[in-house]
């Protein structure tokens, strides 16, 4: 019997079981149902929950139904998928790096997205060729090809005989900083239109949110997620140094590739959907790591955690200013800071004592 | 049988070879791992030459040599984290960098100079990392697996420490939860690159003793790199001496530390004295002044 790792066996399969890390998940779901509940009842016209429920099970009336299932539905789901892929992108980051602060935010990545993104907003406004359906097709495509790029970008500056965690983190600081120039000169050379659009984009927001933006945020998380929890087994061994983990017998630079094109899929299509939404992909896996009470940050209760924070941030930034609908990503980067903060001072003067 | 030879002599390579291949002629089997004519590089600048070296099976072979003299890369390339520049690594007969790394990891455990792992982790799920190798993304804690990690724990004495995380152990601790890791890989071969690295002279002498242990209750092969020449000599039952790349001598402790040798190999004017009480050489530097003197 080993201490703190109780056995739970079916036939071949076998896991350890943590109660803490079962039940605590379920707990973070019933929060994102509930943030999603809450948030639709909002608005003109207010909805009670219990007929929001009705509505969500199949029934309600007509006016409930076009107001709750056409309208306000899809911003909230969006920010649930949203929320969700860039916090299970930010804990395969951590993990992988064995460093809290990578995340797609520092790496650049998210910036990455931003530059394609804003270009075409810039480019194809009012003096560009692109008309309205171009333009809604060209902002996602460009903010996912600017995270992608960014991302080779990052990995071909870091890689030296193997891929070193730190040396991946500094080369995406120095690709952010020449990121966010390009963005402020695009910016600056837009006219004002333009770039007050490209502003409100770059704050990440659901304002803009349609079934349109359900489907390619929801096919992501749908075919990213299993791949990524399935590839968690090696994410254990990944964990450890370059020589422990090839000791251990992991192919290093195959998983490692794999999962980080996962992170980075993840990251731009989210990016793509409602603009970079500050701070979930670098709070919200250390927030489950601490909740979750596990060495590192957990895939599926950082995934959860995401979705909530960003719903209930949506909640908030929709009722703070009654008549402004604040972008959610002004929200999520005032609350996830400092609750971060708080978690770090807490965690240091409980080692150090 | 241990070979004392000059720099001249090893530089062609062939002294320590020759023995192996005279070895198979006499119908004793292979050593499980060796090196022929290995070479190792980093870049540009080669570290290991063309060297030939039979880890003797159910031993404990201790590889010791000034710093940068490649015994470090030489512990990597026996646990496939390098490939050679030239010639092969051989385990089973079969070269190790063609071979998948999970099949590798089943038969060779290896702790480098200083792992890393995450500092939230509890002793008992990074001891359980160590199983790796014998796990799949469903098979994740099987009985085996459980007995495996208890034994490990249970014979570096962290069994206690269990259900606490890295960052509230000590030094020597850590250290023992670390070996318990490589011990739970349940390897015949077990290499530590510097186990003792970093740790007081109390608890050196507690891991080397661990290691002992181990050695006398598994018949484990064992090969570390070390840098105390006296422990090295106490605790190894044969030393492999290496310089630049190359290995100078190897044997016995008894007949493998010599003044000469140190002098060769480290620049280092010692006495050597042999001790009856430990049954052992004792290795004692001179300062230069008293050199001079």
């Amino acid at each position: 019997m080993v201490p703190g790792r109780r056995p739970l066996r079916f036939g071949p399969v076998s896991m350890v079981w943590r109660p803490r890390a079962a039940l605590v998940p379920l707990v973070i779901a019933a929060a994102v149902f509930a943030g999603v509940v809450v948030n639709v009842g909002r608005g003109d016209i207010e909805v009670p929950v219990p007929d929001i429920v009705a509505v969500l099970l199949g029934g309600g009336d007509g006016v409930d139904r076009l107001v709750i299932m056409e309208m306000r539905l899809p911003r909230s789901l969006v920010g649930v998928l949203v929320g969700a892929s860039l916090a299970l992108a930010g804990a395969i980051f951590q993990n992988i790096a064995r460093n809290p602060l990578a995340s797609p935010d520092i790496l650049g990545i998210t910036t990455g997205a931003g530059v394609g993104a804003v270009a075409v907003i810039v480019g194809a406004g009012a003096y560009g060729g692109l008309s309205g359906v171009l333009a809604d097709v060209g902002i996602p495509l460009a903010a996912v090809a600017g995270g992608l790029v960014t991302a080779v970008v990052i990995f071909v500056l870091a890689v030296r005989r193997g891929l070193s965690g730190f040396r991946v983190l500094l080369v995406g600081v120095g690709v952010n900083a020449v990121l966010g120039s390009a963005l402020s000169w695009m910016l600056v050379k837009a006219n004002i239109v333009d770039a007050g659009r490209a502003l409100i984009w770059l704050n990440g927001s659901l304002n803009g949110a349609n079934w349109e933006l359900v489907r390619p945020a929801a096919l992501a998380l749908l075919v990213l997620l299993p791949l990524a929890l399935g590839l968690s087994f090696q994410l254990g061994a990944l964990a450890f140094d370059e020589d422990t983990a090839r000791g251990l017998g992991v192919r290093m630079t195959a998983s490692r590739a794999v999962l980080l094109v996962t992170a980075v899929l993840l990251t731009a299509t989210a990016t793509a959907v409602a603009g970079p939404i500050a701070f979930v992909a670098l709070a919200c896996p250390q927030l489950a790591l601490r909740l979750l009470r596990c060495g590192t940050p957990p895939l599926l209760g950082s995934a959860l955690l995401g979705g909530a924070v960003t719903v209930w941030a949506d909640v908030l930034a929709r009722s703070v200013v009654s008549d402004v609908e604040l972008p959610v990503g002004v929200l999520t980067a005032a609350l996830g800071a400092p609750y971060l903060l708080y978690l770090l001072i807490r965690s240091g003067r409980g080692r150090t004592s | 049988m241990t070979h004392t030879l000059d720099h001249d002599d090893v530089r062609d390579g062939a002294p320590a070879g020759a023995r192996g291949r005279e070895a198979e002629h006499a119908g004793r089997p292979a050593a499980r791992l060796r090196a022929e004519r290995l070479s190792l590089a980093y870049g540009d600048r080669t570290v290991v030459h063309d060297l030939d070296l039979e880890i003797e099976d159910g031993t404990v072979t201790a590889v010791i040599g000034p710093n940068g003299c490649g015994k470090s890369t030489l512990l990597r390339s026996f646990g496939r984290l390098m490939k050679p520049l030239s010639g092969r690594v051989l385990l089973d007969g079969e070269p190790v960098h063609t071979m998948p790394t999970k099949r590798v990891a089943e038969r060779v455990g290896l702790l480098p100079q200083s792992p890393v792992a995450p500092e939230g982790l509890s002793v008992a799920d990074l001891v359980a990392r160590g199983r790796h190798p014998h796990q799949t993304w469903y098979r994740r804690w099987s009985s085996d697996d459980e007995e495996a990690v208890a034994r490990a724990l249970r014979s570096t004495g962290t069994y206690e420490l269990a259900e606490r995380t890295l960052d509230e152990l000590s030094g020597g601790q850590r250290q023992r939860a670390w070996i318990a890791m490589a011990l739970a890989q349940e390897t015949e071969i077990l290499l530590l690159d510097e186990p003792t690295n970093h740790l007081d002279l109390a608890h050196q002498v507690e891991v080397l003793d661990l290691v002992r242990e181990l050695h006398r209750d598994t018949g484990r092969t064992v090969v570390l790199v070390l840098h105390d020449l006296s422990l090295a000599a106490r605790y190894a039952d044969h030393l492999v001496a290496m310089k630049d790349g190359r290995v100078v001598a190897q044997g016995p402790p008894v007949e493998v530390l010599t003044e000469e040798l140190l002098a060769e190999a480290f620049g280092l004017r010692a006495l050597v004295r042999y001790d009856e009480e430990i049954g052992a050489p004792l290795v004692v530097p001179l300062s230069r002044e008293r050199a001079l003197a």
